[in-house]
Order: structure tokens, then C-alpha cells, then sequence
């Protein structure tokens, strides 16, 4: 019974339960109230992805309404793997949240964070579900809206002017998609993503349809902050609490790495888009320079959060470059790459925001010697820290792998390189951190300080150790990525 | 094409790029988000444009009306206005609160006192 | 037990090793016999298994799947036996050394450089019985991560630059090129087993072989084939016995095993002899041979000196390697061992120099022979070794090398050798000599003469571990057939 209103489950569960947490308003009822409804949106997502494994793709019309008529929601492969993978991050930070939230956040309005991260959560989960492309941007704006506000509920006042800034550019962002699907609608008379592949095709040269998906694609790029439409990102992620970088930056821009993947492979499913206005040329080149200049400001940065979210933009570069390949191989990098950034860039995050959490602060001068006074918070960060490098036994080097083996295959030496040069920069970056954590002596008169509490490193653990794990067995999630690019390229011809 | 023709669109143009030139030249932050608003509200009109069918009346369900206008886009316009005006009030309420923390809602002056502190 | 768990205990003897002496920590004496005990039953183990390889069985264990068609696995074949055995039994006599070397220089975090130094065995041991390249490029990482902390052991700024640039060198050289050259390899040939005759016949123009034999040959930063070998000299600040094992056995050896295990089991020997480049290749190693002989001779810091003469030794090997004819894959093989032996003396003697005299340039070392004899004498023995002079075992590597290249009608590789011999006694001979004959005159010169006094031998189980690798040079020389026997294997199919 229940099983077959999962994908509505999904959204519908944390949707509710956020006004539940403002009604409540006392901070442990509200958490407690988060956590169940994230664990129950995993829960759901795993079910999905189990039964779309099992039985191929699931559509659940909305209200009973058929499409193309009403709202489908509809789950692939794709979708409910990164269901997966974003609704695991929820539920693994939601216990990490409670000690950091906080620390971080003003006592009154810590219900209201809770509220806010639900509705992100459902925003984010219902993206992956939906299969209308308008419905899309509501999703969409539910989860940017709300993480704004998570943002700027940061005790820093750069945390208000961060999350100003991410609001003007990520709404400019969302209207541009909307006016992409208008164009779509206007040439098509539908919104349905199944129904618009069908109908694409025949008005495809139309200039009305290249407008589209200009305005789309600089819509998405914008949402997922790829070189350089990216202005918004570093600050937001450095200042906004710790709990909620390591959401945002394991969850949001991969969603909006996921609409791309959409867009592209579902929506434009039978237009050769890559062919269009050179494309595949200018988001190759775009990608590559995220990579690469993303990396080298990397090295320079001095806040490890910062330093962090110069690193998850050159990591966006890569997803995007995979989805350009737009092969088997360079697709499979693509969607693997995203739920394996997931992982180290949630781990990472946590581990610096426990390092926030006892210190205050994490700048590099702030963290000497930390390795001997916070041993397993450090030890996380430096597992993170070689999965970004690509060190074999890590999720990064299952991503490298593939993306280096589809750029071989295509001849594109170019890209090898750009890929190996942005790693060797990933060295020089993680590398300080560590050198400095571990390698040199406590400063005379630093504070005392205990390891985070376990509510933050059990959850930190549980990334650093996924990791580890996928890493090491690694044919469990690449299959179902690959089965996953397979069927997103399959509608092609 | 006879006048009106293409009139709306031209209009739904004119609007966003005054819109987008708001947000990106202005420094003091309430305009901007007067700018935004003006862009977003470029296309609601646009959306209802195409919806718009010759000689067809307003979507009423009545007797006598064959043709009527498409109302799947007013629909869609409703719920990008309610989106509107949750970014709005969201754009409204940081600017309160970055007033309360700088003094000021001038970026440039934001920059000086960010990095002077 | 059956081979295969053999196998699989001889990577995990050493990092259950690496645990216990965490564990023993507060107790100096039993966290030592840890060590001491999981290096004789490593060499046990190893030594286990030679009887049935000798006989021409190849043991192997599948221990996981990574990524679809590409697993952890392990095999035994001749070259890998060799080099486990010479690693482990080697592990047994610097342990011995090491208790004497730490405690007579009062170092610090020396649980950290047990277990640090038991983890750099499990990854030598991975990276002797790799079944295949992905086996071995995993353990070859790791190899360097765990040595990491050695290298830097000191904590000074002169340790950390060094083990930045160790670690950049390793880890930026195995990933632009290794790594890369072993995608490619995947990609081309669809398999990365080792498989006697080589997997790219066939599968791979003339003209990528000659591409990736370049990248293997440079992406092996530990066989320090010039420029890539920087690392190795910097890597002197780190204690002795880490100097001695790892920087002239373990860590550099799996560098040049990885060479020759690549040239016999991935290209095959006459793909190899038949590549565009395989001739510069030798050229490269020639050259590297004879300037880092240069460079030795200009060095007054005795590890310094030593790790120059390694650099130049290493590159026999590889020089070895690219003429691949089967008498130089022979003396490559059978240089590996003797250089050990050889090398591992000087090493062990500069570092109980060290301890019992505090001096570690050559120029303060004028009499010493008379203070300690033992030791003095060892280091002759050593440096006759690495010349290649009988009666000991450096002859014999030599000899097959020169055969080889005489093989390959390179005559010129030849009087490279002979070269680099006359330069080897001219870097290592006048320590020894100014040792035992150089003390009376320079009393004369009024200059104060403290040389000698107060100085005595060094701690007991320095000299136990000195005597024994010295008098394994001589059993080198005078029983070398069971290497033979090995290298032989390799060779005739």
C-alpha cells in the first residue's frame, strides 16, 4: 500500500513536517521532528531506488491526474539515486546539526532553522522526483529560498550580505530556467519532461528553441555556480553555519548538476544538443577553467571553509565535464562523481564545522597541532581531503578513474591533463591543512580543547567511513550509475 | 502581423532588461531588489502572452464561449507570483537585517566597513 | 595454510603489527618486541611461500572487486618473491637496529615511527605480491602516504619542506603519469593483469607503446630516474633506520621492481626492446647513473652522499629494464638484492656514526676507524658491495648487466657502468680509508684533536644488524644461485 506512494512520500513527508517544527517551537521537539521526518525521506528513498532497480522506472501521477495533463512524478534511475544520496546527507547531518545548530545559531530561532532545513529537503528530494519541468522550478525555489534563510541565520553579519548576494543571483538563476520553460511551452504546449522529448525534435531548429536552452542552461549553470556564475557560492558556504555548508555543499549544487543531467538527457533527449550553438565546446572549456582556476585559488585561501567551497566549484567542473562527454563512460563519471563529492564534501565539511565548534574559528593559524587535540576530527578531514586529491582506496579516485577513462577514450588528451593538473592542485591545498594539523607542534597558550562531541563525529565518521567503503567497493554504486547514464542516453538515438 | 503583434513581447524584453540593469548597476540594495522584481514580473507577462489565443475570451467556464484563452499558463503564473513574492519578502527582510548590521544598504559602503573590520 | 591465506596474512601481519604497537604505546620494551616479533613472522611467512614459487607455482588471492572487471588481487611470481624476501628479512635486521638507533638518539613520537614503519611494510608486501596494476598502483600510494610521517618525523621546517616535496613528487608523478598510463592500459587492452609475455601486444599501436613506456618509466617517481629525483635526497632528514630501509630498500625498490615488473609482465621484453623510445629511455637512466654519481662526489653530508649513490644505482636497474634483453633483466633482478644488502650497510653504519659521534659530514669523519672499528669496517664491506667489486654481491648484478647491454648491442651502456663503478669508489672509498688511516696526521697540526676521544662503538644491536646485513653481502656473493634460480623464471617462459 504504502509502497506505492513513495515518490509522493518523499516530498510530501519533510514538507509537512516543517510547519510541524515551527508549531512546536521548542529546539529538541523541532529536531526531533527533523530527524524523524529525514530518516523516513531516506527511508523512502531507498525503497525507491530499490524498486526502480527491481522494476524500472516509477510514475506517480499527481492527485490521479494522468500526464501530460497533471503533474507527473516520475523516478528513474538517475533521480532515485541522487534521492539517495541527498536524502542520506539529510538524514546523517540532521544528528550532526543539533550540537552544531546550537553553537552557531541564535537559541530563538533554532526552530526555526529545523523548519527551514526540512523544506530544503523537500525542496531538493521533490526535484529529484518530479518529471515536470515547471514543477521543477517550484521545487526549486522552495529549496533555494529556504537554504537563503539558513544562510543568514549565521551569528557572522557577512552571512547576511552572502546570503543577499546567493539570492539575487540564485533567483535571477531560477528566472531564466522559467523563461526557458515558457519558450519550451510555447513551441511544445506541454511541460510534461517525457512529452516535451517527444515533441522537441520537430521544432528543435527553431530559434525560439536554441533561446531555450540558452536560457536554461545559464539558468542551471547559475544554480550550480560553474565557472563563472559562480561569484555567490565561496562566501555563502565560508560564512553560513557549519551544519548547513556541509548540507548545501553535499546536496544543492549537486541537485542542480542533476536538472542539468535532466535537461540535457531527458528533456532534449532526442535533439542532439551538444551539437547547438557550440555547446559542448564552451561548457568543455568553462569546466576545464573551473577545474583548474578554482583549484589554484584553492591553495591560496587561508579559511579552510573557504578553501573548501573554492575546491567544491572545481569539483562541479568535473561533474560537468562528465555530463559533457555525454558517452556511457563520461556520463557514468559524471553521476558517480556527484554522489561520490557528496560523500567527501559532507565529510569534510563536518569535520571542519567540528573544528568551528571548539575553536570558534578555522583558519589555518587557528589549527596547528590540531591533530593531536581533535585526533579523529582530523583524521576524517584528511580521508575527505584524499578522496578530493583522488588517492586509490577513496571515492575520489573511483570518479578520477572513470572521468580520466572517458576522456581517453574520446582522444582528449587536453582533458587528461586539465584533470591530472586540477588533482596535483588538490595535493598542494588538502595538503596544507594537513601538514599544519598534524605536523606542527601546539602553539604555547592555545586553549585547551577537547574532541568534538560524538553527536557530530558518529555523523562525520559515517561519511569519512562512506568514503572509505565506496572506494573500496566501488561496483555497487558504479553500476547503478552507469545503468542510470545508460538509461538517460538510451533516449537518444 | 497587425498591431499588436509581437507588441507584448517586445514589452516582456523591454522589462527584463531594465530589470537586469537595475540589479547589476545598482549599489544600494533595496533598489536592486526593485530591479529583480521588475525582471521576474517580465515574465509573468510574457507567460500570459503566449497564452493569449485570437479573439478568444478570458478561460471562463460559460455557455457561449467557444474560444477562450489558455488558463494552464495563468495557472503556472500564480504559483511564480507566490514565488515572487517569497523572494521578495525574503530579499526584503535580509536587507532589514544587513541594515541592522552595517548601517547602511549601500554595497559599497558594506565593502569598506567589511573590510575595515 | 594454503598459499593464499599466506598471502593475505603477510599484508596483514604487518598492519595488525602497526596496531599493536599503537596499543603498547606507554610500554617501550614490549611495544619494541611487537615489532620484532611480526617482522620474524613476516620473513616466516615470506619465506613460507619460496619453496613452492622456486617450483614454478604462482599462488594467488582475489580479495576484492573494485570497480567492474578491475579487483584487489594478489599472485606471486618470481620477481615479487625476491623482492618480499629481500624486504622482510631486511625489516627483521633494522628493527633490531632501530631499537639501539631511537633510543641512543633520544627521538621523539617513536610509537608514531613503529607503527608508521610496520604500515610502510604491508604496503612494500602489497606491492610485491600485486596480481595486477591496480593492485600495485594502490599500494604504491599508500606506500608513500604511510612514509610520509617518517620522512617528516623530525618536525622541524626543514622536515616539513622536505616531505613537501616528497610528497609532491611521489604522489604528483603517480598521478599525472602512472595513473594515467594505467587507465590507458585498461582502456586499450581491457585488462590489467600481470601476464608473463605482457598484455599490450596486439591491442596497442607501435606508437602508444612507445608513449606509455615514457609515462611509466617518469610516472614511477620512486625509481628516481632524473629529473623525479629530488625526493629522495630530501627524504635524508628522516631518521636512519628510515633512510636505510625504506629509502634505500623498500620505498626505492618498489619503485624499480615496479619498472621491471611492468617491462616483463605488461609490455613483454621484446615490445619493450622494440619501442621508439625505449632506447632514450636507456640513455635517460644512463645519464642519471652517471650525474647523480657526480653530484654524490660533491656531497660532504654522508646520508646525503649515500642517497646521491642510490639515486645513481636505481637507475641500473632501470637501465636494466629498458634494454631488456634477458641478461639485464637478470642483473636488474639480481642488483635489486645486492644494492639492498649494500646499501642498507652504509646507511646502518652512517646512522650509528651518527649516534655514537654525533657527525654526519664526511670531512669530520677522519679517524673514526680507530674509535669504531666494527662499524668502519662494515661500511667497507658496504661500499665494496655497491661498487660491484668481489668477493661480494654487487659483482654479480653488475656482471649480468654488462652482458645484457653487450646482449643489446648497446657497447656504450657498458663503459657507462664501468664509469660509474670508478666514480663509486671515488665517493665511497675515502670514508672508510680516511677512517682507519687518516687520525695521526692531522693530530699533528696542532689542530685540537678530540677525534677518536670519547667517542665509543655504537649501541650493541646497531652492530648485531650491521654485521648481519655486511655478512649478507659476502653470502650474496658466494651463494647466489637460489636469486638466480628466481630471476631465471622470469626470463625463459
Amino acid at each position: 500500500m504504502i509502497a506505492g506512494h513513495l515518490p509522493v512520500l518523499l516530498v510530501v513527508l519533510p514538507l509537512m513536517a516543517a510547519p510541524v517544527c515551527v508549531l512546536l517551537r521548542r529546539p529538541a521537539w523541532a529536531w526531533t521532528v527533523a530527524a524523524l521526518a529525514s530518516w523516513g525521506a531516506f527511508v523512502a528513498a531507498i525503497g525507491l531506488l530499490l524498486q526502480v532497480l527491481d522494476g524500472g522506472p516509477i510514475s506517480y501521477p499527481i492527485g490521479g491526474w494522468a500526464a501530460p495533463w497533471g503533474i507527473e512524478y516520475r523516478l528513474d534511475m538517475a533521480g532515485a539515486f541522487v534521492a539517495v544520496i541527498v536524502s542520506a546527507i539529510g538524514a546523517i547531518v540532521v544528528p550532526y546539526a543539533r550540537a552544531s545548530i546550537e553553537r552557531e545559531v541564535a537559541a530563538d530561532r533554532i526552530y526555526l532553522f529545523y523548519c527551514m532545513y526540512l523544506l530544503c529537503l523537500a525542496g531538493l528530494l521533490g526535484i529529484t522526483a518530479t518529471g515536470d519541468a515547471f514543477n521543477l522550478f517550484v521545487f526549486l525555489e522552495i529549496a533555494s529560498l529556504s537554504s537563503y534563510v539558513m544562510i543568514a541565520l549565521a551569528q557572522d553579519r557577512r552571512a547576511l550580505t552572502a546570503a543577499y548576494r546567493y539570492l539575487i543571483m540564485g533567483t535571477i538563476g531560477a528566472t531564466f530556467y522559467l523563461i526557458g520553460v515558457g519558450l519550451m511551452y510555447m513551441m511544445t504546449g506541454t511541460l510534461n519532461m517525457a512529452d516535451l522529448a517527444l515533441r522537441l525534435p520537430a521544432v528543435a531548429e527553431t530559434r525560439t528553441i536554441l533561446a531555450a536552452l540558452a536560457f536554461l542552461t545559464v539558468g542551471i549553470c547559475l544554480k550550480l555556480a560553474l565557472f563563472p556564475l559562480h561569484l555567490w557560492l565561496p562566501n555563502a558556504y565560508t560564512y553560513a553555519p557549519s551544519a548547513v555548508s556541509a548540507f548545501l555543499a553535499a546536496t544543492a549544487t549537486k541537485v542542480a548538476v542533476y536538472v542539468l543531467i535532466r535537461v540535457y538527457f531527458t528533456i532534449f533527449a532526442n535533439v542532439d544538443v551538444f551539437e547547438t550553438m557550440f555547446l559542448r565546446e564552451v561548457l568543455m572549456a568553462l569546466a576545464v577553467l573551473a577545474m583548474l582556476s578554482a583549484s589554484a585559488i584553492a591553495v591560496f585561501q587561508t579559511n579552510i571553509k573557504r578553501m573548501l567551497a573554492y575546491s567544491s566549484l572545481a569539483q562541479i567542473g568535473y561533474m560537468v565535464l562528465g555530463i559533457n562527454f555525454a558517452t556511457l563512460t563520461g556520463l557514468t563519471g559524471g553521476i558517480i562523481h556527484l554522489f561520490n563529492h557528496a560523500l567527501m564534501k559532507g565529510a569534510l565539511f563536518m569535520a571542519v564545522g567540528c573544528v568551528v565548534f571548539r575553536l570558534q574559528a578555522a583558519n589555518l593559524d587557528t589549527i596547528e597541532g590540531l591533530g593531536r587535540r581533535m585526533p579523529a576530527t582530523m583524521a576524517a578531514f584528511v580521508v575527505g581531503g584524499l578522496s578530493l586529491i583522488g588517492v586509490p582506496l577513496t571515492v575520489g579516485f573511483v570518479s578520477k578513474w572513470t572521468l580520466v577513462l572517458a576522456a581517453i577514450e574520446l582522444n582528449m588528451w587536453s582533458i587528461v591533463v586539465a584533470i591530472v593538473g586540477s588533482s596535483l592542485l588538490a595535493i598542494a591545498y588538502v595538503w596544507r591543512v594537513v601538514e599544519i594539523s598534524f605536523f606542527k607542534p601546539t602553539p604555547e597558550g592555545a586553549p585547551a580543547i577537547a574532541e568534538a562531541p560524538l553527536s557530530m563525529l558518529i555523523p562525520t565518521w559515517l561519511l569519512a567511513g562512506a568514503c572509505l567503503w565506496f572506494g573500496i567497493d566501488a561496483s555497487t554504486t558504479l553500476s547503478v550509475a552507469r545503468a542510470s547514464a545508460a538509461f538517460l542516453l538510451g533516449g537518444a538515438p | 502581423m497587425t498591431f499588436p503583434g509581437l507588441f507584448n513581447y517586445w514589452v516582456a524584453i523591454a522589462l527584463m532588461m531594465i530589470g537586469f540593469y537595475v540589479v547589476i548597476a545598482q549599489e544600494n540594495l533595496v533598489k536592486k531588489v526593485v530591479g529583480l522584481n521588475i525582471f521576474q514580473v517580465s515574465v509573468f507577462v510574457f507567460y500570459i502572452s503566449i497564452s493569449k489565443v485570437k479573439g478568444g475570451s478570458a478561460p471562463i467556464l460559460s455557455d457561449g464561449i467557444e474560444l477562450y484563452a489558455n488558463p494552464l499558463p495563468h495557472v503556472l503564473i500564480l504559483t511564480a507570483i507566490v514565488v515572487g513574492v517569497a523572494t521578495m519578502a525574503l530579499a526584503l527582510a535580509l536587507v532589514v537585517r544587513i541594515q541592522d548590521a552595517y548601517g547602511t544598504v549601500e554595497e559599497d559602503e558594506i565593502r569598506e566597513r567589511e573590510e575595515s573590520s | 595454510m594454503n598459499p593464499a591465506t599466506v598471502i593475505l596474512a603477510c599484508i596483514a601481519v604487518p598492519v595488525v603489527g602497526a596496531l599493536l604497537v599503537m596499543l603498547t604505546d606507554r610500554r617501550p620494551n614490549l611495544r619494541e618486541s611487537v615489532t620484532l616479533l611480526s617482522a620474524a613472522t613476516l620473513f616466516a611467512l615470506v619465506l613460507s611461500l619460496h619453496r613452492g614459487v622456486a617450483a614454478g607455482a604462482r599462488p594467488e588471492v582475489l580479495v576484492a572487486e573494485m570497480m567492474p572487471g578491475l579487483s584487489i588481487a594478489f599472485a606471486v611470481e618470481p620477481l615479487g618473491m625476491l623482492f618480499a624476501l629481500v624486504a622482510s628479512f631486511l625489516w627483521i635486521v633494522t628493527s633490531v637496529y632501530s631499537i639501539g638507533y631511537m633510543r641512543g638518539h633520544h627521538e621523539t613520537n617513536q610509537t608514531r615511527f613503529y607503527a608508521c614503519f610496520a604500515l610502510a611494510l604491508a604496503s612494500t608486501m602489497g606491492v610485491a605480491f600485486a596480481g595486477n596494476l591496480l593492485t600495485l598502483f594502490i599500494f604504491y600510494e599508500v606506500l608513500t602516504l604511510s612514509t610520509y610521517p617518517l620522512v617528516i618525523h623530525a618536525g622541524t621546517d626543514e622536515a616539513r619542506r622536505a616531505g613537501r616535496l616528497y610528497l609532491g613528487l611521489l604522489l604528483g608523478t603517480s598521478i599525472a603519469f602512472l595513473l594515467v598510463a594505467i587507465i590507458w592500459t585498461w582502456s586499450a587492452t581491457g585488462t590489467l593483469d600481470f601476464t608473463p609475455g605482457g598484455i599490450v601486444r596486439g591491442s596497442v599501436p607501435d606508437s602508444a607503446v612507445a608513449i606509455l613506456l615514457v609515462l611509466y618509466v617518469f610516472g614511477v617517481g620512486k625509481a628516481a630516474v632524473m629529473p623525479f629525483h629530488r625526493w629522495l635526497p630530501a627524504a635524508m632528514v628522516a631518521p636512519t633506520p628510515v633512510s636505510a630501509l625504506l629509502h634505500a630498500v623498500a620505498v626505492v625498490k618498489a619503485g624499480v621492481f615496479t619498472i621491471l615488473k611492468i617491462t616483463v609482465y605488461v609490455f613483454g621484453l621484446d615490445v619493450v626492446r622494440q619501442a621508439a623510445t625505449s632506447e632514450w629511455l636507456q640513455y635517460a637512466a644512463a645519464a642519471t647513473i652517471v650525474l647523480a654519481s657526480l653530484v654524490a662526489l660533491t656531497r660532504d653530508n654522508l646520508k646525503a652522499r649515500l642517497a646521491y649513490s642510490t639515486v645513481s644505482q636505481l637507475s641500473y636497474i632501470v637501465l636494466g629494464a629498458m634494454l631488456a634483453t634477458t641478461g639485464s633483466i637478470v642483473g636488474g633482478g639480481l642488483h635489486l638484492v645486492a644494492h639492498a644488502f649494500g646499501k642498507i650497510t652504509l646507511f646502518f653504519c652512517a646512522g650509528a656514526i651518527a649516534v655514537a659521534s654525533h657527525k654526519t659530514e664526511v670531512s669530520q669523519m677522519r679517524g673514526i676507524g680507530r674509535a669504531m672499528p666494527v662499524t668502519t669496517f662494515a661500511f667497507f664491506v658496504g661500499s665494496l658491495s655497491v661498487i660491484g667489486l668481489p668477493p661480494l654481491g654487487g659483482l654479480w648484478g653488475k656482471w649480468y648487466l654488462a652482458l645484457g647491454a653487450l646482449e643489446a648491442d648497446q657497447a656504450i651502456m657498458v663503459a657507462v657502468l664501468m664509469v660509474s663503478s670508478l666514480l663509486n669508489i671515488a665517493y665511497l672509498m675515502p670514508i672508510p680509508f680516511r677512517g682507519f688511516f687518516a687520525g695521526r696526521e692531522n693530530a699533528r697540526d696542532g689542530a685540537p684533536d678530540d677525534r677518536g676521544a670519547g667517542i665509543l662503538e655504537a649501541p650493541l644491536t646497531c652492530l648485531v644488524a650491521i654485521s648481519a646485513s655486511a655478512l649478507a653481502s659476502v653470502a650474496l656473493f658466494l651463494f647466489p644461485d637460489p636469486v638466480f634460480d628466481l630471476l631465471r623464471q622470469l626470463v625463459t617462459p
